[in-house]
């Protein structure tokens, strides 16, 4: 046999077996963190506030960290939403395809969003004390918004940068104004805003180093905007390097929530992309 | 008289939402503007934050000394420098072969239905937490690397090391490689491939002499984009690198990268202006090495996306 038959085997085998690798590392880590995460979650766990004593193993819940998550995130969201929409439709309608701002203002998003989280964190918290904030539910919510807005513009940006020219020279043609014809472009890029969203969510839910120091941590469920408030990354990561097992137990229930919340975000993403993509004009 | 009046009318309405449509432009390219300026106010803050230190200590001194006594004064930050990219580099050493092996056999070697099996499995694993990562390096790659690998090379290692930290962000880059790759090998016209093929080319020497020689810097510049990305990971490789501040000698020694070090002792140093200025310099570090890859890899890719498209 011809030695390029040989080299294609090989070759053919080491990316079946990479591929493989790759399904290995996710079997891996769902397993692992069932395993753990299973047996610690109960009902309790997730509808009762830290009692007296949790840290040292006694009863108690994470609902602390599941609200405080879900305000931060839901807070976020919303902001990101309403900052990140004017810019994707600025960018696609208002804008020229050869404007050069708007391709400075893509790098811009592009390095933004390639900034770690950490630097996002200790930059809000210097602002923060600047303006003689403390760690609250606010520089958290923040914090979380600069975070994610790169992430929407980028993934909106990206659906709305396939629309047909044509579309928006047809809605000119008629008469309409650049900010009309953005309710015909609306409908285009509608199932891009829902799947941009849940990778946001996915973003902001999972992150740990950029409310560390902007949202801090509390035993009880914020009631304003200026209290501390706990997340849900961040009860993972101070439970787990506790000595007592009750209470690393429930870093591992912590990290199954996060991760089921991940995997649901996962498969909504797909079906909206599946459903949504068919009535796309191309 | 009617026919003016309703022109007149008509007049009206059009100027009306000609002003609309100004107006709602100025206040797009205000939002825009302001994101966009957020990236120089974050540098700028940076710059501001860490000036104290580099008014006080030399910038070599400070990046190429490796004497970290924060209460005595001494700032060396190479412990920490090398300790990022100690990691960074055992992390992309071993993704770079697996995540190009995976994207050329789902653009070349695969069937469709891979492809539908594949994609999900690596948005699972891009969409997962930091801490997941950071549990499961602790509850799976830990023991194995004290049980299993170290005993054959050290004496003694408690599986918090450099390498754990490599294996586990080597682990969530891998998704990121993978789709940049895809994407890369997907915009190679199919024409280059068939004339290769045609010539009697076997799928991997088309692969080798036309796809990797073809889309050569768009490699490199992915690579440069998963190395940014690698570098400013915070929590997962905090949890598993050993934070020990040392310059690691081996694969087996505990490290502690510049994120970590940002992370463990921000908020406790106000007391020590010196010492927060230090570590505004260490997010500046970062920052700067973060722009400047990101800048560089994403005008190259442009300037392929165009080039072959």
């Amino acid at each position: 046999m011809k030695i390029k038959f040989v080299e294609e085997k090989i070759m053919k085998g080491m990316m079946l077996v990479t591929t493989l690798l790759v399904f290995l590392f996710v079997g891996s880590i769902l397993f692992t963190i069932i395993k753990n995460g299973w047996p610690a979650l109960s009902w309790e766990m997730i509808t009762s506030l830290p009692g007296g004593g949790f840290y040292i193993g006694k009863e108690g819940g994470l609902l602390n960290a599941i609200v405080g998550s879900l305000y931060v995130v839901g807070a976020s969201t919303v902001l990101g939403l309403i900052v990140s929409i004017p810019v994707v439709f600025y960018l696609n309608v208002y804008l020229r395809r050869s404007s050069r701002f708007a391709s400075l203002a893509r790098l811009a998003f592009d390095v933004l969003f390639g900034i770690p989280s950490i630097v996002y964190g200790a930059f809000a918290f210097t602002i923060m004390i600047y303006f003689g904030l403390k760690t609250s539910l606010a520089g958290g919510i923040i914090v979380i918004t600069l975070l994610i807005i790169p992430i929407f513009i980028r993934s909106m940006d990206e659906i709305a940068r396939e629309l047909p020219q044509d579309m928006l020279h047809a809605s000119y043609s008629l008469g309409a104004t650049r900010y009309e014809t953005i309710k015909v472009v609306v409908r285009q890029i509608a199932p891009g805003i829902a799947t941009a969203t849940l990778l946001s969510i996915g973003r902001a839910i999972g992150d740990a180093a950029a409310v560390m120091f902007t949202a801090g941590y509390t035993d009880s469920i914020p009631v304003s905007l200026s209290q501390p408030a706990a997340t849900l990354p961040l009860a993972v990561f101070f439970q787990l390097s506790s000595p007592i097992p009750e209470v690393q137990e429930r870093a591992y229930a912590a990290a199954l929530i996060l991760t089921i919340i991940v995997l649901i975000l996962s498969i909504l993403g797909r079906i909206i992309t599946n459903r949504f993509s068919k009535n796309k004009i191309q | 008289m009617r026919r003016e009046r309703e022109y007149k009318i008509a007049q009206k309405t059009s100027v009306f939402r000609l002003l609309k449509d100004k107006m709602a432009g100025s206040v797009m390219f205000t939002f825009t503007a302001v994101s966009v300026l957020l990236l120089i106010l974050i540098g700028m803050g940076l710059v501001i934050k860490s000036l104290p230190i580099l008014q006080e200590k030399s910038l070599w001194e400070l990046l190429f000394t490796s004497k970290w006594k924060p209460m005595r004064g001494d700032f060396g930050f190479l412990p920490f420098i090398m300790g990022t990219l100690w990691v960074t580099v055992i992390a992309i050493v071993w993704t770079l072969p697996v995540s190009l092996f995976t994207a050329i056999f789902l653009t070349e070697n695969s069937r469709a239905w891979v492809k539908k099996v594949v994609f999900p499995a690596l948005d699972i694993l891009a969409g997962l937490p930091s801490v997941v990562y950071g549990v499961w390096g602790i509850l799976v790659v830990v023991p194995w690397i004290s049980d299993s690998l170290a005993p054959h090379f050290v004496e003694y290692s408690t599986g918090y090391t450099t390498l754990t930290a490599g294996i586990v962000l080597g682990i969530m880059i891998l998704p990121l490689m993978i789709s940049l790759f895809v994407e890369l090998f997907s915009s190679v016209p199919r024409d280059l491939r068939e004339a290769s093929l045609s010539l009697g080319a076997t799928r991997w020497q088309t692969t080798k002499y036309v796809l990797l020689k073809k889309t050569f810097p768009g490699i490199v510049a992915s690579v440069t984009l998963a190395v940014s990305r690698a570098m400013g990971e915070t929590i997962a490789v905090l949890m598993v690198c050993g934070n020990i501040v040392q310059m690691p000698t081996s694969l087996f020694d505990g490290c502690y990268p510049l994120p970590a070090l940002l992370a463990n002792n921000y908020g406790e140093m106000l007391s020590l202006p010196l010492y927060e200025s230090a570590l505004m310099l260490s997010a500046l570090i970062l920052f700067v090495v973060v722009f400047v890859f990101n800048i560089a890899s994403r005008l190259i890719l442009r300037k392929i996306e165009r080039t072959l498209v």
